[in-house]
């Protein structure tokens, strides 16, 4: 029972890394029609954000210590972080600890305008291509974006510690009147959990109560109607498209805590957020993150010690295991609408 | 879409033909020149070339890059530029700093991509194309032991760079092929004593084992010298070498009742396994009366960084260390710290000195020939080089020496400085006969100089 409850705790934040991006894809998807295969590298370029922003804020000065010595023997340079200088060393140490949540105002506007830029300068010429052409390109900018990122970060995963206050775990076991010490949580994992939640509650209420929101949700179902009204269809979008940027970057930023980032994070999700995407259902947005949640929770259950003992490997198939009997018997997937992708 | 866009024709017909015609009698071309020769890629005019196949792009990117820092700093030192390094201290004094046997060194460069196909692919090519006489590098033993088996096969030595499983001088031994590195047996060896003190004899311990073959040699290693001293094995479980986030293998931990998590990984697998480990309050969990505990068998300085904080207080093993204040030691971190501003990792060492002990061979036989190569390298003993006395086996090609048991330090004074030497355990303790198990199942063969 402990171990079933525990391995659908640690589904919960896997799944919803694959829920905010599977919501993204959907959106690009049922608004442009375009496949983007360079999602995950959004995702991937949002956890860099909050590493970036990590170093910005721990940018130093030298000082030399004449007392103290390097490696080399020569006296040691001692750095001290400006921010610590400016506003003294308790606060400064306070804001380079919170670097990771700070990092989500500061992704926002660069996630926008990545998601600008690579919606009019590369993929509007790729709408009226078919779909082979667009994952070929996408996945080609997936590529590049990857290298750009290990230019200059490098190879190695880089640590990106959540705050102090979310350090270590919690006896969630103990909590619900178990025996201690069987189901432990970490802290910010659950903050993930609940941070996912309400982007996603956010992009529903965004797109269920604004006038925005019903124009494109419109679009997405009749586009060349909505047009004849006298609606720039195209112009929103874009928007979402950089929505859609916003949220995976997001999804990244926070994910930085829980797996250092390092620059092939993306292709990591990609695959399996593409395979959500399906079972879902294409065009779908409740059905993403059902199927987010529902395969990122088999998962955890698949690798289980003794579930592998029994069968060999199954953790590296179940998640297509499940696609496969999910689409046989709902062609359209858990929550697909008819004539998506059908025509 | 099609990618054949025009009708065939006569002349494209022909074009094909002689593009195909002429790629297929090229490498005829290129090996019967060299066949020619008393051995494959005889260097005749003034320069010698060697090819350092490293992986410049991929997961190691960062250890290959250090690794080739490492050649290149060796080729100055062997073509007496700069400070000459380790050639003073090596116990050696065949090298004068004029190249190898009055040859100017020159090197070519190959990625490997820390994959077996396209490691081959830039070693043949660097062999082929380039005429390197001698190969080096890798960060990955699936990796060395693909290249080795090709550099055989050709007829060229090859100096394996950072390789730790068994194979490389076990069931994949060859002729051709030299390792300096220590391996997964000399881990578990060097280890079991130091955890026996720190962590009692009564232990329970729970493996997670990367997928391949280095995490079974260095599974089974780990887990045969721990049990021999009597510590019990709870689990043993394979991880898929593509996971990311290592949670759902990390909780039926907190429900075993081991009170020893011992990680069989490298690279990024470490640096998330870990993580993931201390996350999930393993590290200040009581079981059995016991604080629980955690061990990496290879410890790598690159990846302590990558793990941060984590990595306090951790057990591990290594084959170098910068800090160590040998004479050998200090003069290697000494003119790579001046030339690139931080000290070497432990790839970069085992990189340099082999490139070292290759040009001494060459200098000692008097001769690039392979098979002379093979035979000044076998039962060659040195010192000088930062691991204290050395034995190159002729048995199996490995480097005996002594063998580093560090620990996350916990309070560290630079960003370099992550680990800290707790004990150097002497090479007697982590010798063991060709024939051991572990290392079964192999032949040298004999050496193969492409002629």
């Amino acid at each position: 029972m402990d171990a079933i409850l525990l391995q659908i705790l640690n589904g919960l934040d896997k799944g919803s890394a694959y829920a905010l991006i599977a919501l993204g894809l959907t959106l690009i998807f049922g608004t442009l029609g375009v496949v983007n295969f360079a999602h995950g590298a959004l995702f991937m370029i949002g956890a860099f954000c909050a590493v970036t922003l990590s170093r910005l804020l721990s940018l130093s000065y030298t000082t030399i210590d004449p007392e103290r010595t390097d490696f080399l023997g020569n006296p040691l340079k001692v750095e001290t972080p400006y921010v610590e200088a400016w506003f003294g060393p308790e606060t400064g140490a306070a804001i380079i600890d919170w670097s990771v949540p700070l990092g989500i105002l500061f992704s926002i506007p660069i996630m926008a305008f990545i998601g600008l830029a690579m919606e009019r300068g590369l993929i509007k010429y790729f709408y009226k291509r078919p779909h082979a052409d667009q994952i070929l390109v996408t996945f080609g900018l997936a590529i590049v974006l990857q290298e750009i990122i290990k230019y200059f970060f490098g190879a190695n995963p880089i640590p990106t510690p959540a705050p102090d206050v979310f350090a270590g775990s919690f006896d969630f076991g103990a909590m619900i009147g178990m025996d201690p010490n069987v189901i432990i949580y970490p802290y910010w994992r659950i903050v993930y959990f609940l941070f996912a939640a309400v982007i996603i509650g956010g992009v529903f209420a965004f797109l269920q109560y604004t006038t925005f929101g019903m124009v494109v949700r419109a679009g997405m179902a009749d586009r060349q109607t909505v047009g004849l009204l006298g609606i720039n269809i195209d112009k929103r979008f874009t928007v979402m498209f950089a929505l859609a940027a916003v949220v995976a970057g997001l999804a990244g930023v926070m994910y930085a805590p829980i797996n250092s980032p390092n620059y092939h994070m993306g292709m990591d999700f990609l695959v399996l957020s593409f395979v959500v995407v399906v079972v879902g259902g294409m065009g779908s947005l409740p059905g993403a993150v059902l199927a987010g949640f529902v395969l990122g929770i088999l998962e955890s259950f698949a690798s289980m010690a003794q579930v592998v003992s029994l069968l060999p490997g199954i953790n590296q198939i179940i998640i297509y295991l499940v696609a496969i009997v999910i689409l046989l018997t709902r062609p359209r997937g858990l929550m697909g609408r008819k004539g998506v992708m059908e025509s | 879409m099609s990618l054949i866009r025009k009708p065939l024709n006569r002349r494209s017909i022909l074009r094909a033909g002689a593009l195909g015609g002429t790629a297929l009698a090229m490498p005829t071309i290129l090996t019967s020149r060299a066949w020619a020769q008393g051995y494959l890629n005889e260097p005749t005019g003034s320069t010698v070339t060697l090819g350092f196949n490293v992986p410049q792009s991929g997961p190691y990117a960062d250890e290959g890059a250090d690794e080739l820092r490492a050649y290149e700093l060796a080729v100055e030192h062997l073509n007496g530029e700069g400070d000459g390094g380790m050639m003073n201290t090596f116990s050696s004094k065949a090298l004068k700093g004029s190249g190898i046997l009055g040859k100017k060194v020159e090197y070519v460069t190959g990625d490997t991509q820390t994959k077996s196909d396209a490691a081959r692919a830039s070693a043949k090519s660097m062999i082929e194309k380039d005429g390197a006489v001698m190969i080096t590098g890798g960060s990955s033993s699936g990796v060395a032991v693909a290249v080795q088996a090709l550099c055989q096969e050709a007829g060229v030595i090859f100096m394996a760079g950072l390789t730790h499983s068994n194979d490389t001088t076990g069931k994949d031994r060859r002729a051709n092929g030299f390792r300096h590195f220590f391996n997964s047996y000399m881990s578990g060896a060097a280890l079991a004593p130091v955890l026996k003190n720190a962590y009692g004899a009564d232990r329970k311990a729970y493996h997670l084992t990367a997928d391949y073959n280095w995490g079974y040699t260095t599974e089974q290693a780990v887990k045969e010298s721990t049990e021999a001293m009597g510590w019990e094995t709870v689990e043993t479980v394979k991880t898929p070498l593509a996971a990311t986030d290592f949670s759902a293998y990390i909780t039926p931990v907190l429900q075993s009742d081991a009170d020893v998590l011992v990680l069989n990984h490298y690279g990024g697998n470490m640096v998330n396994s870990l993580t993931n480990a201390v996350q999930f309050g393993l590290r200040d969990k009581v079981v059995n009366g016991k604080n629980f505990e955690i061990i990496v068998p290879l410890y790598s300085r690159l990846m302590a960084k990558g793990a941060g904080e984590n990595v306090k207080g951790i057990f591990g093993s290594t084959n170098w260390h910068w800090s160590l204040q040998d004479e050998g030691s200090k003069a290697f971190v000494q003119s790579f710290g001046q030339k690139y501003g931080f000290p070497p990792s432990q790839a970069a060492h085992t990189c340099y000195v082999q490139a070292l002990l290759y040009a001494d061979a060459c200098e000692r036989a008097g001769t690039f020939n392979p098979c002379g190569v093979v035979e000044a390298l076998e039962g060659f003993e040195f010192d000088g080089l930062g691991n204290g006395k050395t034995l190159y086996r002729a048995e199996d090609h490995q480097c005996f020496k002594d063998v580093l048991v560090v620990k996350g330090k916990e309070n560290p004074t630079s960003e370099f400085d992550l680990l800290e030497i707790v004990e150097v355990t002497p090479v007697e303790q982590v010798t063991y006969a060709p024939d051991h198990p572990q290392f079964a199942g192999g032949a040298l063969g004999t050496c193969n100089s492409g002629a």
